[in-house]
Parts: C-alpha cells; sequence; structure tokens
C-alpha cells in the first residue's frame, strides 16, 4: 500500500465539505496544502484503527495524569478530561514571523497604552479615544492612577486570540490581558503529540515551545521589585475548585516556585509574606491568577476570601510586584478593542500588522441603528466578558434571543460591541475515525518581561461541534497542538 | 568528613561546611521552606491513606475469621472492629454484614469508610500538586479511579477479597514511589510524620479493644479457635511472620503485646512509631526548619521514654488499657502540637522571632 494513496485518503476523509471558509489542510480544489502533506501521508500510512488507539491511550494518560476540569453540578463532581484532537495545526515560518511581529507590535501599544491612562492619559486629551468610553470601563481602576509599576509593564502574560479569515489572513479577534489561561494545555497537548507521532514530529520540523515556564520564570523574576536580587517569586490561585487549577499547579511545578492561596498569605507594615512551617517568608512577585476584583478585600470586593487584605497596600509601596497589574481589563474591554489600530498609529507610529475584525459600537448611535436593524447576520457580545459568554451569535439565534439581546442594548448600549459572522478557518479534526473539518482560533502567548517573547505557535482551539462556531472550553470546545514549521 | 580540616563546626554539623560553601552562588530554593498549608495537606494525605490501609486490613482480616462460625458470633466481631476503629457512629450493625462491609469500604458520605480515606488523601494530594512527583500522583490517581468504577463497587460482594489486597497494593506502590521520586526533605518528612502517628494511634486503639478479651488469664489453652483471634490480631498489623521470626508461631497474649508495642525494630509496633515520628520531626528541622519547641520534643522524648524503659511485665501488672488509652493521649498532644508550631501560629509570634 502506498503512502498517500487516492483511495486509502478518500476512506479517512468522512464528511468533508469545502466551502468558503479557508480550509487549513486543503486547497479549495481539494488538493492537499503543501505543508500537510507529510501529515496526510503519515495518516494514510497508519493500519485501520490505529488513530483510534492512539487517542485511547492518550485519553488515558490524560486521566491517570489528572489533566481534568470538573464538571459542576453534580453530586460527586465528575471529572473529564479536556477534549483535544490528534492532529496538529500547522503553521509555516513565514506566516508565524507575520504573527509574531504583529503581536509583539500590538502588546508593545496595549501595554503604553495602559501607562497612558494610569498617568497622563493624553491618548484622552488628544481625543484619539473617548473619555467616557475609558471612564466607563467596569474594567478600569482609580487606584492605579499615577501608580509607578515595574518597567512600566502592565501586562507580563497576555493570551491573544487569533482568527484566520477566508483571505488566509490573521486577524485579532481579542485580546486577554488579565489572567489569560489555557498555556498548560499548548505544553500538554505537545508532550502527548510528541508520544503519539515521534517520526512524523521530527521529520516536520518543529519550533520548539517547551521553555516557556522558563521564560515566564524570567519575566517575572524581571519585573520584582528593587533591591530583592533573589526575589521570592510566587504563583497566586483561587484553589483547588478553579477550573484552571491544574494548570496553576502544572505552571508552579514546572517553574519550581511556591503555589499559594490566599490564606497563604498575609501582610504586615506593607510587606506580603507567607506562612511557611518556618514563619513568615517574604514575598516579592505574584503571578496572579485571581481577578481584580477578588484579590484584596480591602480594596476590591470585601466579600472575596480569595485573595489578601493588604496585599493593594503593599503594591502601592512597591515592596511586592504583582503581574499582571490591577486594571489591565480596561484594555480588553470589547469596546476599547475597537481602537487598539488607532492605538498604534498613536504611540508607536506605525501601521498595524495584524489587522482587527471589523466591529460595530453600540454606544454610537450610526452604528446601533445598523447593528439592531442585521442582528441575524452579527455577533454581539457583551464587553467585559470572556469565555464565550454573554454572546448571541446572529444567524444561530432565535427572533426571541434577538428580541432580548436588543432590548439589552437599548438598555445599555455601551455594554456591547457587533462584529460580522466571520467565516474563519477551519482544520482538520479525527471525528471517529475520519477527518472532519472545525472551525479553530489561535491562541498565542506573549510574556513581557525586560522585552517581549513569544513562544512559537500557542493553543488552537477547536470548536469541536459540527458547524459550531464556539471554541471556548467551557462551551464544548477542544484544543489541538500547533506547530510551527522552521 | 574525618579529614584534618575539621573544626568544631564541621564536627558537630557534618554539612554544616558544605552547606556555607554553596550559599554564595545558591539560589533562592535551596533551604527550601515550605508552606503551612502545603505540610498540612502532605501530613493528611498520609495520614488519610494510612487510616485507608489499615481499615482495610482490619476489614479483611475480620471477614476472614468469620468464616469460621466458632467462637464469637458475626456481630460481636463487627462491633470489635468498629470499636478498633475508633467507634465511628455511621457503621452500627444492621444485620448484612456484606451490606456493611460495603458500606465501610464504598460510603463515601461516612468518614470511616476506605472510599472517604482515599477521597481525602487524594483531595489533599491535589491541593499540592506541585509538590510531590508526578509518579506519585499518578499512582494515587490510578488507585482513586480504580475506587470509583462502576463495576469495583458492584462486583464488591463476589471478589471482596481481591478488592480489598488491590487498594493495598495500591496504597503499598504509593509509598514506594513516593520515597523513591520525592526529595527528602521537608514535605517528605511531614508525610512521614503523618504516617507513623496515624498507625502509632491505630495500633493503640486496636490493643485497646483486644486486650480485654486477650487477657481472660484462664481458659485459654490450645483452643483452635482462639488460635485463629491471635493469627487474627497479629494480622491486623501485617505482624504474624515477623512476630514467628522473633518468638516462633508460639503465640502468646503477653508476647504479642509485647511485640507490638515494645518491639524497636517492627514498623507497626507503636515503638518504632513514636521513633519515626522522632525521626520526622528531627528530619523537619534537619531541612531547613527551624527549631522544634521544647515542648514538641518533650512529648515526643516522653512518649518515648515511656515505652523505651517500662518492661511487659509492668505494663500487664498495671493497667494495661490504662496504658495504652495514655499512648493514644499523647499522639493526639503530640498531633496538637505540631498544628501549633507549624500551621496554625499566630501571626504576633511568628513577627517576633
Amino acid at each position: 500500500m502506498t503512502a498517500g494513496h487516492p483511495v486509502v485518503l478518500d476512506t479517512l476523509y468522512g464528511d468533508y465539505p469545502l466551502d468558503h471558509a479557508f480550509d487549513e489542510m486543503r486547497e479549495p480544489s481539494g488538493e492537499v496544502r503543501a505543508p500537510y502533506r507529510a501529515l496526510v501521508e503519515t495518516l494514510a500510512a497508519l493500519p485501520a484503527g490505529e488513530l483510534q488507539r492512539r487517542k485511547q491511550s492518550v485519553d488515558l494518560a490524560f486521566l491517570t495524569q489528572g489533566i481534568t476540569f470538573t464538571v459542576y453540578g453534580r453530586e460527586e463532581g465528575t471529572e473529564r478530561i479536556f477534549p483535544y484532537d490528534l492532529l496538529p495545526r500547522l503553521i509555516t515560518g513565514p506566516e508565524w514571523d507575520r504573527i509574531e511581529r504583529g503581536l509583539t507590535q500590538r502588546i508593545t501599544a496595549l501595554n503604553l497604552f495602559l501607562r497612558d491612562v494610569y498617568s497622563d492619559a493624553k491618548i484622552l486629551a488628544d481625543r484619539v479615544i473617548p473619555r467616557e468610553l475609558v471612564y466607563s470601563c467596569k474594567h478600569y481602576r482609580r487606584q492605579m492612577r499615577g501608580l509607578q509599576v515595574p518597567r512600566n509593564v502592565y501586562i507580563a502574560v497576555v493570551g491573544s486570540d487569533l482568527l484566520r479569515l477566508n483571505t488566509g489572513e490573521f486577524v485579532v479577534l481579542e485580546d486577554n490581558l488579565r489572567v489569560p489561561s489555557g498555556v498548560s494545555y499548548m505544553l500538554t497537548n505537545r508532550r502527548v503529540m510528541k508520544r503519539s507521532f515521534p517520526q512524523l514530529f521530527a521529520s516536520c520540523g518543529v519550533r520548539p515551545i517547551e521553555h516557556y515556564p522558563q521564560l515566564l520564570l524570567a519575566t517575572l523574576r524581571s519585573l520584582a521589585p528593587e533591591g530583592r536580587p533573589e526575589p521570592n517569586i510566587v504563583l497566586l490561585t483561587p484553589g483547588v475548585f478553579n477550573s484552571a487549577y491544574f494548570e496553576h499547579t502544572y505552571l508552579a511545578r514546572q517553574m519550581g516556585i511556591d503555589l499559594v492561596e490566599g490564606r497563604d498569605l498575609v501582610t504586615h507594615d506593607n510587606i506580603v509574606y507567607m506562612r511557611t512551617t518556618d514563619g513568615l517568608k517574604r514575598v516579592d512577585v505574584i503571578y496572579r491568577r485571581v481577578d481584580d476584583d477578588f484579590s484584596d478585600p480591602l480594596v476590591f470586593r470585601s466579600d472575596s476570601a480569595l485573595g489578601c487584605a493588604g496585599l493593594f497596600n503593599a503594591y502601592r509601596a512597591g515592596n511586592v510586584t504583582v503581574s499582571n497589574a490591577f486594571g489591565t481589563g480596561l484594555a480588553d474591554d470589547k469596546a476599547v478593542y475597537a481602537y487598539v489600530p488607532r492605538m498604534i498609529r498613536y504611540y508607536l507610529n506605525e501601521d498595524p500588522i495584524l489587522p482587527n475584525v471589523e466591529t460595530f459600537l453600540l454606544s454610537e448611535d450610526k452604528d446601533r441603528k445598523y447593528v439592531l436593524a442585521n442582528l441575524d447576520k452579527l455577533v454581539v457580545k457583551a464587553v467585559g466578558e470572556s469565555g464565550g459568554y454573554g454572546m448571541l451569535i446572529g444567524p444561530h439565534s432565535t427572533a426571541a434571543q434577538r428580541e432580548e439581546f436588543a432590548r439589552q442594548i437599548e438598555a445599555n448600549p455601551r455594554n456591547y460591541i457587533a462584529q460580522p459572522t466571520l467565516d474563519f478557518s477551519r482544520a482538520p479534526c479525527l471525528i471517529g475515525d475520519r477527518l472532519e473539518p472545525r472551525h479553530v482560533d489561535l491562541r498565542p502567548y506573549i510574556l513581557f518581561g525586560d522585552k517581549i517573547n513569544i513562544v512559537p505557535g500557542g493553543l488552537t482551539r477547536v470548536a469541536l461541534e459540527k458547524g459550531s462556531l464556539v471554541v471556548n472550553s467551557s462551551q464544548g470546545g477542544g484544543s489541538k497542538d500547533t506547530w510551527v514549521l522552521e | 568528613m574525618g579529614s584534618g580540616i575539621a573544626n568544631d563546626y564541621s564536627v558537630s554539623h557534618p554539612f554544616g561546611s558544605f552547606n556555607a560553601e554553596r550559599t554564595g552562588h545558591r539560589n533562592s530554593r535551596e533551604s527550601r521552606t515550605m508552606l503551612s498549608r502545603v505540610a498540612d495537606s502532605l501530613y493528611w494525605m498520609s495520614r488519610y491513606l494510612e487510616r485507608a490501609e489499615n481499615t482495610v486490613r482490619l476489614l479483611d482480616v475480620t471477614m476472614s475469621l468469620m468464616l469460621d462460625t466458632g467462637g464469637s458470633n458475626v456481630e460481636t466481631r463487627w462491633q470489635r472492629m468498629v470499636a478498633a476503629l475508633g467507634k465511628p457512629g455511621e457503621m452500627e450493625w444492621n444485620g448484612s454484614i456484606e451490606e456493611m462491609a460495603k458500606k465501610l469500604v464504598y460510603d463515601h458520605l461516612s468518614p470511616a469508610s476506605v472510599i472517604y480515606c482515599l477521597n481525602g488523601a487524594r483531595e489533599n494530594a491535589r491541593q499540592v500538586r506541585e509538590e510531590i512527583s508526578t509518579e506519585m500522583w499518578q499512582r494515587l490517581n490510578r488507585l482513586y479511579h480504580q475506587m470509583h468504577l462502576p463495576r469495583a463497587q458492584s462486583q464488591f460482594s463476589a471478589n471482596m477479597s481481591d478488592q480489598l489486597s488491590a487498594v493495598i497494593d495500591g496504597i503499598y506502590l504509593f509509598k514506594g514511589t513516593t520515597d523513591t521520586s520525592m526529595i527528602h526533605g521537608q514535605g517528605w518528612q511531614f508525610i512521614r510524620l503523618g504516617r507513623y502517628l496515624e498507625r502509632a494511634y491505630a495500633t493503640a486503639t486496636l490493643l485497646e479493644v483486644y486486650q480485654s478479651e486477650l487477657f481472660p488469664a484462664q481458659e485459654r489453652e490450645s483452643s483452635g479457635y482462639l488460635h485463629l483471634e491471635l493469627v487474627g490480631l497479629l494480622r491486623c498489623c501485617t505482624a504474624f511472620e515477623a512476630y514467628c521470626q522473633v518468638y516462633t508461631a508460639d503465640l502468646s497474649p503477653e508476647r504479642m503485646l509485647e511485640f507490638l508495642v515494645l518491639n524497636r525494630e517492627f514498623p507497626h509496633a507503636i515503638h518504632y512509631c513514636v521513633a519515626g515520628t522522632r525521626e520526622a520531626v528531627e528530619g523537619i528541622q534537619q531541612a531547613g526548619g527551624r527549631r522544634p519547641p521544647e515542648e514538641l520534643k518533650a512529648a515526643i522524648g516522653k512518649l518515648s521514654a515511656m515505652l523505651g524503659y517500662t518492661s511487659i511485665n509492668e505494663i500487664l501488672a498495671g493497667d494495661t488499657a490504662g496504658f495504652l488509652h495514655k499512648i493514644r493521649g499523647q499522639c493526639l498532644y503530640i498531633h496538637e502540637l505540631i498544628y501549633r508550631f507549624y500551621v496554625h501560629y499566630s501571626i504576633q509570634s511568628a513577627l517576633t522571632v
């Protein structure tokens, strides 16, 4: 049986339609794209059932490794493994280089924006961004005004979501500047893929990503307060009930730092300590995986038990670095998003390398009128939400849902934006024992310390439901490994 | 060591000079401190596993004793086992031994059950996932999933013995993995601490319950049933073969008591466990912890001396039950001191140090 034999290929392709959406693997003509040829040949040469067998062995490994999340609302918290797809998503070197340059530019501008808004607010004075848009954002933190943060870095850890349109071009859908998650899946997916397809992996020439934890540690270290040459760096988690808890433990272990909860921390004289068996030990850098609201009951939500009372004052005094800084959610507000290209031009005097998705601001009368008339064609999102919540996907919605959203938009237009329904790209996934295309996005992880570092690739998220456009893991999405080729 | 450069410092602290040399270029993690919460979780993970193991063994022995219908009846044996487990409230006899056994293994709402202990151990391990090795975690996770298989419960009565040994195997594998894959630093010492304190307490409880039956002083001659009971007691502590090696197969309650309380070399004997507790506390200090307070050292030392310098005849001549009860009390006190010193100390006291 020769590899790549068309008959064998046909048995691999199940329901594999090609239409106007960009297909990662196949040209519109049906030809397999050049980077995917080695993959397709490998798959075609596998004996029947082999893919399934490898998938099962990986599932079992995930279960025993505890790479699971808890399904809430059952008596005995059922644990499920994260759905993932066995086939890698490929990105060519030149494609990646452009993404990398684009993200570096974008994150630099977003960080400058945060610094500006929390100090002189020149961009507002120059009327590049409307003042009321910034000050009405629910993630704006007035406590951050005039506060000096180490190296002026507000966003040390970022995950931006990219889509590929039918032109083949990558665009930015949103930026996650608060507590982006998922990087542990990027790392475990890679480990799994190396084990499942060793020869294929070696023959493709894939850029490595395994040094991410080390880079993260170096980033955090570079942001330590002055005069602390051997900083004590910790990861602050909300605790074992958080859905990303696996990731918190994973990163802490990979970096060799302590994983702390709010109850492990105390402050005294504006210094943060953790309780150890040896007594109190000073904490210098906190990689914070707890939202602003829950971080310090004295400054933010007073009913939170997840944070540490006095943390913000210690931060203000410069005795501890907290990354990401507080109030960074301002810059990933979905309405502020619309202005990112303008920020890039304003601060860097450059044209954006990675474009935005066209966005309608519902606080603008003209936009709102258009959106309300075309709700069935558009995607409407609440500006401060993430994880696929608070969303209306027009073409897949019912009249009742559209009415409900129209009512909410009228009541609070600042809270919503709308975007065209995007035909973003699809990649082959193993569904049963066949390949079928599913929509995918890409979340690269950007680290910002003394400079910007991006490990090649990121997490490719998959909408595993047929026809679905929602890739969030909380809503039935899965993930796959992303290979950036040399 | 022992070379010409030995000075006072390196004699009293064989590793002191070594550490001093390395401080110049060590990174901040070298003399590792440990979060109190982490120490607490490791300690309880270990105690829960020890408790699960003890429960399984007691159940297994009791079930096999019940096969011989002479001697005590089923209910009496059940009550005695429950008493040896510390009289958990939910384990009241309901007439069906199969049901009771299943409840003791699988009732996840009852704190006495094996599955409750295993869940507790895993939950504690999960909270310190970054502190234990991946191998340990996978081992424990496998045991957990094995217990939670639907068919494990439904087929329990049919192959109870196999399932009970599978749990013990799982725990043994975990302990072996722990000893070979984890740094023998503070965390490991807290695991040992939990294991030995739990075991000392469990053995003392078991003997306190059994001693009234073992010493009726008369008519214990060569009854086959009594022999079974005695073997059963030893097996509850995996002590039968070890006992035979020391005393031959001549089973006498006095010697058994001597063996299980005072032996220094058998890992389930109380004296051995107390010595282990002391080593663990010293180990915590050596691994970079601060000096344990005099109170804690005194409490462990007192218990250790009591076991080291009391003969079995003295124990038997006096109030045997009271002696065993006192051991339990001391174990609880040591636990409390450990908590007060390593885990729940006041911030005021910590700041003044």
